[in-house]
């Protein structure tokens, strides 16, 4: 009965004569992860915009908890939390009564100083946004998009930039608000925070989603075995002797990956094969397909 | 040890009072927090009040003090409602604040008022401390205070109007600079250190339409020459208010 926490039909944006959003559909579940992911330039912000009513869709229907975002945009604002991808806070300003100050905008928020030791800023409480290193800054952000308790939160890119702890603290924060039961939409370039943290995946690409689903599904059951050896070896040959369905290639020279039904026969057969070549098969390995597999197969891999 | 922290969601809105008073304050705390903002709107007036009211390099008419205090006065609320205005919201459209305020609860229209309060908390500080310096300099105010306080009301909403129209529209950089550019000129000709009288006719007429000399001249008649409210004066700077109100709620770019 609760509408999704976002509903984006056949949604469309042009800045002149680009068209940015080409009938984009998406639908981004209550109390779940939802991450948009999609080479720079996909649409990934202007959709993310377009929800939080910074900018107006030229088609298409938005539906954020329910409500549109700029003609309901006073009803939403208190619900939602926001997180830019990057600035939107004044330099002079001080971390500590920046995060107060937003608290005041709210009814229950949190407590300003409790979230700035979550977050590992405690001791930069008092210093000016402009001297905060550019993790700090984020984290900062961060902070400013859940210190007022909403029911979905919009995070554009939140870990760009951070160093490893700081991601894992900013991934705790985000498993901590699915547990309770607060909507996440992130965008991300990270395929590894997409498979560790969404519930959903959404692949997005020239304005238009390419393929959505958990990241099981999306990765699918097939596994690949992948190893190396010497550059050149002859793969068709090999092919001849793998169960039909059986798909060899050599990326980058020397690794090779084959994908199929990889079971114990395929891998005896592939070591059987090296054996006859006379090559050794070097750090051996049956994985699952990457979400970053197949993002790529999806979205190409000439860089933008 | 970190404090229990509870994500359960509990949104809703602070009660508008609240959200505008915690804007303001924080925007005066950047205000005297700013070195150049603090030599714009206290050290420069204090200077110009100092220098011209004990150095007789013009011919005024009166006494000095009683004649360099309200153009000063004039010259301060310039300085918090256009010059400081202009040059902070120029910035905060330009690194994202207005944005993302606009993702809080606190409305446009809370954020315009929460401005305003702010560039009027500053003009009482201002106010307070010019008059006390002219005070023991001298300076014998007259006239109703009521009607003066009216004036710089009109005054404020002016230069705000003024300010906003050049903040919604410029980038930042040319927001700074001509901010910076036309306080210097309105310095020089709106009548707060010279006399409009010394100039010919034909530019009086036009400075004379300036919202500073107006705001000036109207402080003078009030509190040099004890006069009833200077109605041409206040119609002019309402005349301002109105129009660069107008343009700038068209103009305003939020980004």
């Amino acid at each position: 009965m609760d509408s999704p926490a976002v509903a984006l039909t056949d949604l469309v944006k042009r800045y002149g004569r680009t068209l940015a959003i080409n009938g984009l559909t998406l639908n981004a579940e209550r109390g779940a992860v939802t991450a948009i992911l999609g080479p720079n330039g996909a649409g990934k912000t202007s959709t993310v915009e377009i929800c939080e009513g910074f900018r107006k869709a030229d088609g298409g229907t938005v539906r954020v908890l329910g409500l549109d975002p700029i003609r309901q945009g006073a009803q939403l604002k208190p619900r939602v939390g926001v997180m830019l991808q990057s600035g939107g806070v004044p330099p002079a300003v001080r971390a500590g009564e920046w995060l107060r100050l937003v608290a005041r905008f709210h009814a229950h928020p949190l407590d300003p100083g409790a979230l700035l030791d979550r977050l590992g800023l405690t001791e930069h409480a008092r210093t000016p946004y402009r001297r905060l290193s550019g993790g700090q800054q984020q984290r900062l952000s961060l902070a400013a998009a859940v210190v007022g308790r909403p029911e979905l939160v919009f995070l554009d890119e939140p870990t760009a930039g951070l160093d490893p702890q700081a991601r894992h603290a900013c991934w705790d924060v985000i498993g901590e608000l699915r547990a309770r039961g607060v909507s996440t939409v992130l965008t991300t370039h990270h395929m590894d925070e997409a498979e560790k943290l969404a519930d959903k995946v959404v692949i997005i690409d020239r304005g238009t989603v390419v393929a959505e689903g958990s990241p099981q599904s999306l990765t699918g059951a097939e596994r690949q075995l992948r190893f190396r050896a010497r550059p050149g070896l002859d793969l068709d040959e090999l092919l001849t002797a793998l169960p039909s369905g059986s798909a060899a290639k050599e990326s980058p020279s020397g690794h090779y990956v084959i994908e199929g039904h990889v079971g114990p026969e395929l891998l005896g057969t592939v070591t059987a094969w090296c054996a006859t070549e006379g090559v050794t098969a070097d750090d051996l390995s049956v994985e699952r397909r990457t979400l970053e597999d197949v993002f790529l197969e999806l979205t190409g891999r000439e860089l933008r | 040890m970190t404090a229990a922290l509870d994500f359960t969601p509990a949104p809703g809105a602070a009660p508008l009072p609240r959200m505008v008073l915690a804007q303001a304050a924080a925007e005066v705390r950047a205000v005297l927090r700013n070195g150049e903002q603090l030599l714009l709107t206290l050290i420069i007036p204090i200077l110009v009040l100092v220098g011209f009211s004990t150095i007789a390099l013009l011919e005024v008419p009166g006494r000095r003090i009683d004649f360099v205090a309200p153009g000063v006065l004039a010259l301060a609320i310039m300085s918090t409602a256009f010059t400081g205005q202009a040059i902070g919201t120029g910035f905060e459209r330009r690194y994202g604040v207005l944005k993302r305020l606009g993702a809080t609860p606190l409305s446009r229209s809370g954020l315009m008022l929460a401005k305003t309060l702010a560039v009027i908390i500053v003009e009482v500080l201002q106010i307070v401390v010019i008059a006390a310096v002219a005070l023991a300099m001298g300076w014998h105010p007259h006239g109703n205070p009521l009607w003066a306080a009216l004036l710089i009301l009109a005054g404020t909403a002016a230069f705000s109007g003024l300010a906003l129209l050049m903040a919604g529209t410029l980038r930042a950089e040319a927001t700074l600079a001509a901010a910076n550019l036309v306080y210097l000129v309105l310095l020089g000709l709106g009548g707060v250190v010279v006399p409009v009288t010394t100039f010919p006719h034909a530019v009086r007429v036009i400075v004379e339409l300036l919202p500073i000399t107006a705001l000036t001249e109207g402080l003078r008649a009030v509190l040099t020459h004890a006069s009833g409210l200077p109605v041409r004066d206040l119609l002019v700077l309402l005349a301002w208010a109105a129009v660069a109100l107008a343009l700038a709620s068209r103009t305003f770019r939020w980004e």
